[in-house]
C-alpha cells in the first residue's frame, strides 16, 4: 500500500560488500527501509555491523553494490561522481565524531565552506554564517581556530556547518563519541532542536544508548540486517 | 659482551632498516634525490679535473720556451741551435699553434706544426707504430692524429683532413699518415701534428716576412731538479735581443692557461657544492617529517626504558643508511654517465676520467648530508617528554 | 567555486620548517638558473656595448678576432679613404688604424699573470668610441709613450694606475689616464699611440682599421667594395656585430653548462617538493575526505594541492631571486677564449630574467606537486575519512 506522505529516504534490497585482501566481506545484505521527512533515527549495532556503511550510502559518499537507494525521489546511486558531489553540497549535512574541521580555518571560515559551493555573494555568505553561528551560540568565537576551541565548541561549529546550506538530511556519525557528558547533552539538545524546530531529518549512528534516547526511533543493525524497535 | 647488549644492537639494525622501508615512496624519492645530487657532484668535479688535466699530465723534464712579451709573438728558428748547446738540454724541438678550423668553429681540436724529425722523441707518451711514423715523415703534407680525435670524427689512416687557416690563412689539407695512442689514461690524444717545414715553405711563398719563425720551443732536460736553473740560462741567452724569451716547465705553462679561466673553474667548484646543499635541504626535510610523525613511538620507546642515545641512534642510523644507499647508486652511475658525457663533448676535454679523489668526495658528501640532516630531529626525539609524546597524534 | 586560497597557504604556514626547507631547495636551483642568465646578459652587454652600430671594423679575412688579424699599411690606407667614411669637425677622416698586442701582466692581489690586450690607437681612436670617457687623468699625447688604462685593468693589475709605469717591449710606459667604457670590453684594455707601439713591438702591420660611417645605412656598399677588391684580403663588419661574435664560444659554453646544471639540479628540488607534497596529502587525508563529503569535487582538490605546490615554488623563486640579486655586486674576470685576452663582466639582472626565473620556480613546483595532487584527488572518500 502506498504511503500518504512520501518517504525522504527509500531503501530497497540494498547490499554492500568490501574487499579485504582478496576476500569479499559482505557488510549489508538486502536491507530495505524508509525514512520519513522529519524523522530522527538512531542507528545502533556492534562494531562491524555496517551502520556507518549504511550512513555513508545514504549520505552519498559511497555507492551500493546492489539494490536501490532514493533520496527525495532521486536515485543517488545512479548519479555520476561530479553530480553526486553537487547533490551532497545541496542536500546533505555532515557531523563527524572527530568534528573534521579544517585546522587552518577559523570557526567562521569552517562554517562558510559549504557556502563556497553556492552562487551566494560574499556579503550573503557572511550574513548566513553569522546567523548560523549565533544559533549554536558561538558568535564570540567566530575568529577562533579549532585548536582554540573545546571539543563541544568544535562540534557546535560542525553542526553550524552542517545546516548552513539548509540541507534535506543531516547525517551524524557518533557525534558525541569524543565528548564529555555535559557537552554531549548540549550537542544532542541542539540536534533535537534542529529536528523539531527546523524539521530536519536526522540519521544518527551511535553506540551510546543514552545518545540514542534523543532520537524518535532506534534501529539495530546486526551482521548487516535491520531490526526495528520504535522508541515512542 | 652481555647478551642483552647484542640483542639490542641487532634490534637496532632491524629497526633502522624496517623504519627506512616503512615509507617506501618517501624513502625511495629521497634516495633518488641523493642519486641525482651525488651524480651531479661527481660529474662537476670531474669536469674541473679535466680542466687541469693538461697540467696534471705535464712532464717535469720538459720545458717550454716562448716569447716573453706575448704568447702571440713567434720566436726565430735560429734560436734552436743556441738553446741546444746549453748543458743539461738533451733534446729540443719546436711547434707552432696552427689554430685551424675543421668545418665549423665548434669542432675544436689542437693543431700544431712541428719538427717532424725531433718532436715525437720528446713525447714518448705518444705511441706511434714505426711504419706509420715513417709514412708521416716522408709525406710532407702528412699528419699524425690522436686516437680520440680519430674516433670523434671517424678519421682513418689515408683520409684527408681539410682545415681553414685563421692564423695562417688559406685552405689547408693534410693526409692522415699515423694515429697515436696515449701511453697513459691522462695523455691527450685529441691533437693533430703536421710538418713545420710544409708550413714554412708555404709562408715563404705567400708572406715571406712571416717565415722561419716558431711558436714555442720544447726542450728535454736530463735532470728535473735543474729545471729552474736551465730555464733562467735559456732566457739569459736571449735577453735584450729582438725576441726575448720566457722559459718555464711544461706544467707551469699549462697552469698558466688554466689560471686565465680560473673564474669559471671556481664557479663550477662552487656550484658543485650548491647541489649538495640542495639535497641537504631535501634530506633534512625528510628526516624532520619522519621524526615528527613518530614522536609517539619515540615516547613509547622511552617509556619502555630505551635511552635518548638509542633514539638518536635510530634516527642517525636511518638517515645515514638512506644517504649511503643514494651515494652508492650515484657513484656507480657516475662512471657510465661521465663516459657518455666525454663522448658528447668530443675533443673539447681530451681527458675525462672519474678520479679516486672524486669518489672519496662523493662518499664524504653523502655522509655529511646524512649526518647533518639527522641532527635536529635526533635532538628533538631524544628530548621528547614521554607524556607529551604519547599524546601526540603525528 | 574552489577550495579557498587561505586554506592552501595557511597549510604551508602551519608547517614552517618543512615549507622553508622545501622552498630553500628550490631557491638554490633558481639562484643557479638566474645567476647563469645574469652572467650571460652581463657578457652580452659587455660585448655589444663594445661596438657601435655605425662604426665599421675592417680586419683580415676570416680572422675572427683582431689578435689574429694583419692589415698591411697600404691596405689600411685604401680602407681609410673610402667615400663612406665620415669626416670629423677638424676635417680629418674619422678612421683609426690600430694594432693589437697581448702582453702578460701581473695582477695586484695575487701575482698571477694574465693576458691583457694593448691597443695602439690612431688620433681619432677615442673619438670613434663615444662610450669611452676619461674619468681620471687625461688622454695620452700622440707620439709619446703615454698610455691610458681601462677601469678594470687599472684596478686589477700592478702598475696600471694613474701615474704608475708599466714595462713592456723593453720600454717604460706611463699611465696618464683611466678610461671608463661603460662596462664594455674596452674597460679591459690598455690604449697607447699606435705608431709608438708598432715600433716598440717591431710590428710593421696593423691589426684592424676602425671607421665611422657618415650614414649608417651605407654599410652594405662599403662592405662589398672592400671585400670584392682583389688587392685587399679583408673583410668588414659592423663593430657591434664583430664584438658580439667574439664572445660566442664563451657565451654558448656558459649558457649550455648553465642550463644543463639548472635542469639537473631542478630534479633534486622537484623531488624535494614531491616528498613534501606527498606528506602534505597524507597528513590531511581526513580533511580531503571531509571536503569531498561536503561537495567539493576531485578537480577542486587537485587544484588546491597544485596551488599549494605552486606557492612553494613561488616562495623558492622569491628567495632564489633575492639571493641572485646580490650577485650584481660581483665582477667576473676571465679570459675570452677567442681573443685570448682578459674580459671582465658583471651580472646583470633585468625584468626578463626575473620573469624567466620565477616561471622556472613555478614549473618546478607544479611538476613536483602534480603526482601528489593527483593522488589527493583520486582518494576514496570513505577510506580517507577513516584515515588517522
Amino acid at each position: 500500500m502506498e504511503n500518504a506522505s512520501k518517504s525522504i529516504v527509500e531503501i530497497r534490497q540494498l547490499t554492500k560488500s568490501y574487499r579485504r585482501g582478496g576476500q569479499v566481506v559482505p557488510v549489508l545484505t538486502n536491507i530495505s527501509f524508509d525514512i520519513m521527512p522529519g524523522d530522527f533515527i538512531a542507528l545502533m549495532g556492534p562494531s562491524g555491523s555496517g551502520k556507518s556503511t549504511l550512513l555513508n550510502l545514504i549520505a552519498g559518499i559511497d555507492k551500493p553494490d546492489g539494490g536501490s537507494l532514493k533520496v527525495n525521489g532521486i536515485d543517488i546511486a545512479a548519479l555520476p561522481e561530479a553530480e553526486l558531489a553537487d547533490w551532497r553540497a545541496a542536500n546533505v549535512g555532515f557531523i563527524f565524531q572527530f568534528y573534521n574541521l579544517m585546522p587552518v580555518l577559523t570557526a567562521f571560515e569552517n562554517v562558510e565552506l559549504p557556502l563556497l559551493l553556492t552562487t551566494l555573494s560574499r556579503d550573503q555568505r557572511q550574513e548566513r554564517v553569522e546567523l548560523a553561528l549565533s544559533m549554536v551560540g558561538l558568535t564570540d568565537r567566530m575568529t577562533h581556530y579549532p585548536s582554540e576551541l573545546s571539543g563541544g565548541q568544535q562540534q557546535r561549529v560542525a553542526i553550524a556547518r552542517a545546516f548552513i546550506t539548509d540541507p534535506l538530511i543531516l547525517v551524524a556519525d557518533e557525534p558525541t563519541g569524543d565528548l564529555d557528558r555535559a557537552s554531549a547533552d548540549d550537542i544532542l539538545a541542539m540536534l533535537v532542536r534542529l529536528n523539531s524546530e527546523m524539521g530536519k531529518t536526522i540519521i544518527m549512528v551511535t553506540h551510546d544508548p543514552h545518545a540514542a534516547k534523543s532520537a524518535h526511533s532506534i534501529r539495530h543493525l546486526e551482521k548487516g540486517e535491520l531490526d526495528v524497535m520504535p522508541q515512542r | 659482551m652481555r647478551y642483552g647488549a647484542i640483542a639490542v644492537q641487532m634490534h637496532f639494525l632491524k629497526l633502522i632498516s624496517r623504519n627506512s622501508l616503512r615509507h617506501k615512496l618517501r624513502t625511495g624519492l629521497t634516495v633518488l634525490g641523493l642519486v641525482v645530487a651525488i651524480l651531479a657532484f661527481g660529474l662537476l668535479r670531474t669536469v674541473v679535473d679535466a680542466w687541469y688535466a693538461g697540467a696534471e699530465n705535464a712532464s717535469s723534464t720538459r720545458l717550454v720556451t716562448r716569447s716573453s712579451i706575448s704568447l702571440v709573438f713567434p720566436l726565430p728558428i735560429n734560436y734552436q741551435e743556441r738553446i741546444r748547446k746549453i748543458p743539461g738540454v738533451s733534446a729540443i724541438s719546436h711547434a707552432n699553434w696552427f689554430g685551424g678550423v675543421y668545418i665549423t668553429e665548434k669542432n675544436f681540436f689542437p693543431q700544431f706544426a712541428v719538427d717532424e724529425k725531433t718532436y715525437f722523441d720528446l713525447y714518448p707518451e705518444y705511441l706511434i707504430p714505426p711504419s706509420e711514423m715513417k709514412a708521416f715523415r716522408t709525406d710532407r703534407k702528412g699528419c699524425v692524429i690522436g686516437r680520440k680525435l680519430a674516433e670523434t670524427y671517424g678519421f682513418k689512416v689515408g683520409d684527408t683532413i681539410p682545415l681553414r687557416g685563421t692564423i695562417y690563412p688559406g685552405a689547408w689539407a693534410f693526409t692522415v699518415r699515423a694515429i697515436y695512442d696515449g701511453a697513459e689514461a691522462g695523455t691527450d690524444t685529441s691533437q693533430l701534428f703536421f710538418h713545420w717545414s710544409y708550413l714554412n715553405e708555404t709562408l715563404r711563398k705567400a708572406v715571406a716576412r712571416r717565415s722561419d719563425y716558431v711558436g714555442v720551443y720544447v726542450i728535454q732536460i736530463s735532470d728535473a731538479d735543474r729545471a729552474a736553473e736551465i730555464s733562467t740560462e735559456i732566457d739569459a741567452l736571449f735577453g735584450n735581443s729582438l725576441a726575448e724569451t720566457l722559459t718555464e716547465t711544461e706544467k707551469a705553462f699549462q697552469l698558466g692557461f688554466v689560471a686565465m679561466t680560473e673564474a669559471i673553474v671556481v664557479a663550477i667548484r662552487i656550484v658543485s657544492f650548491v647541489v649538495i646543499f640542495i639535497i641537504l635541504a631535501v634530506m633534512a626535510n625528510t628526516m624532520a617529517m619522519t621524526a615528527r610523525e613518530r614522536i609517539s613511538e619515540y615516547a613509547t620507546l622511552k617509556a619502555l626504558g630505551f635511552g635518548p642515545r638509542f633514539l638518536a641512534g635510530l634516527i642517525y642510523g636511518e638517515s645515514l643508511s638512506i644517504a649511503l644507499a643514494g651515494a652508492v647508486i650515484g657513484i656507480l652511475l657516475t662512471f657510465p654517465v661521465a663516459h657518455a658525457f666525454s663522448k658528447q663533448v668530443g675533443t673539447l676535454f681530451p681527458v675525462f676520467g672519474v678520479s679516486l679523489e672524486t669518489v672519496f668526495m662523493q662518499v664524504s658528501a653523502a655522509i655529511a648530508v646524512g649526518f647533518i640532516a639527522a641532527v635536529m630531529p635526533a635532538l628533538r626525539a631524544s628530548q621528547v617528554s614521554i607524556v607529551e609524546g604519547l599524546r601526540h597524534i603525528g | 567555486m574552489s577550495v579557498p586560497l587561505s586554506y592552501t597557504w595557511r597549510n604551508l604556514a602551519a608547517r614552517k620548517l618543512t615549507t622553508l626547507l622545501t622552498a630553500c631547495g628550490m631557491a638554490l636551483v633558481v639562484f643557479v638558473f638566474a645567476t647563469v642568465l645574469m652572467l650571460e646578459e652581463g657578457l652580452r652587454k659587455t660585448m655589444i656595448e663594445t661596438g657601435s652600430h655605425d662604426n665599421v671594423i675592417v680586419t683580415r679575412r676570416s680572422a675572427g678576432t683582431e689578435v689574429q688579424s694583419l692589415v698591411e699599411r697600404d691596405q689600411a690606407a685604401i680602407v681609410e679613404n673610402q667615400p663612406e667614411v665620415a669626416y670629423g669637425i677638424d676635417g680629418a677622416r674619422l678612421a683609426s688604424k690600430e694594432t693589437i698586442v697581448l702582453i702578460s701582466l701581473a695582477k695586484r692581489d695575487s701575482n698571477k699573470a694574465s693576458n691583457v690586450l694593448i691597443r695602439g690607437v690612431g688620433q681619432k681612436g677615442i673619438e670613434l668610441r663615444p662610450q669611452v670617457e676619461i674619468t681620471t687623468g687625461r688622454m695620452l699625447r700622440p707620439g709619446s709613450t703615454e698610455i691610458i688604462a681601462g677601469k678594470n685593468i687599472a684596478e686589477r693589475y700592478k702598475g696600471a694606475g694613474v701615474g704608475e709605469t708599466l714595462r713592456f717591449a723593453q720600454r717604460e710606459w706611463t699611465v696618464v689616464g683611466i678610461m671608463d667604457a661603460g662596462k664594455s670590453g674596452f674597460d679591459s684594455e690598455i690604449w697607447g699611440d699606435v705608431d709608438q707601439l708598432m715600433q716598440a713591438f717591431r710590428r710593421p702591420v696593423y691589426s684592424s682599421v676602425i671607421l665611422k660611417l657618415n650614414d649608417a645605412a651605407a654599410f652594405p656598399q662599403l662592405k662589398s667594395r672592400i671585400e670584392d677588391d682583389p688587392r685587399l684580403t679583408l673583410e668588414a663588419k659592423r663593430e657591434s656585430v664583430f664584438y658580439a661574435e667574439q664572445s660566442q664560444v664563451l657565451a654558448n659554453f656558459i649558457r649550455y653548462l648553465g642550463m644543463m646544471l639548472s635542469i639537473i639540479f631542478s630534479a633534486g628540488a622537484i623531488i624535494g617538493a614531491m616528498i613534501t607534497m606527498y606528506a602534505s596529502v597524507a597528513n590531511r587525508a581526513t580533511e580531503i575526505g571531509t571536503l569531498r563529503a561536503l561537495g567539493f569535487r576531485r578537480e577542486n582538490i587537485l587544484s588546491a594541492f597544485l596551488v599549494e605546490a605552486l606557492l612553494l615554488g613561488a616562495a623558492g623563486g622569491v628567495i632564489g631571486l633575492t639571493m641572485a640579486s646580490f650577485m650584481q655586486f660581483f665582477t667576473i674576470s676571465t679570459m675570452n677564449w677567442q681573443s685570448f685576452s682578459e674580459l671582465a663582466f658583471s651580472f646583470i639582472l633585468n625584468l626578463e630574467i626575473i620573469l624567466k626565473s620565477f616561471a622556472f620556480a613555478l614549473i618546478m613546483g607544479v611538476v613536483g606537486g602534480f603526482l601528489p595532487a593527483a593522488r589527493a584527488a583520486r582518494m576514496n572518500i570513505v577510506d580517507s575519512l577513516r584515515a588517522v
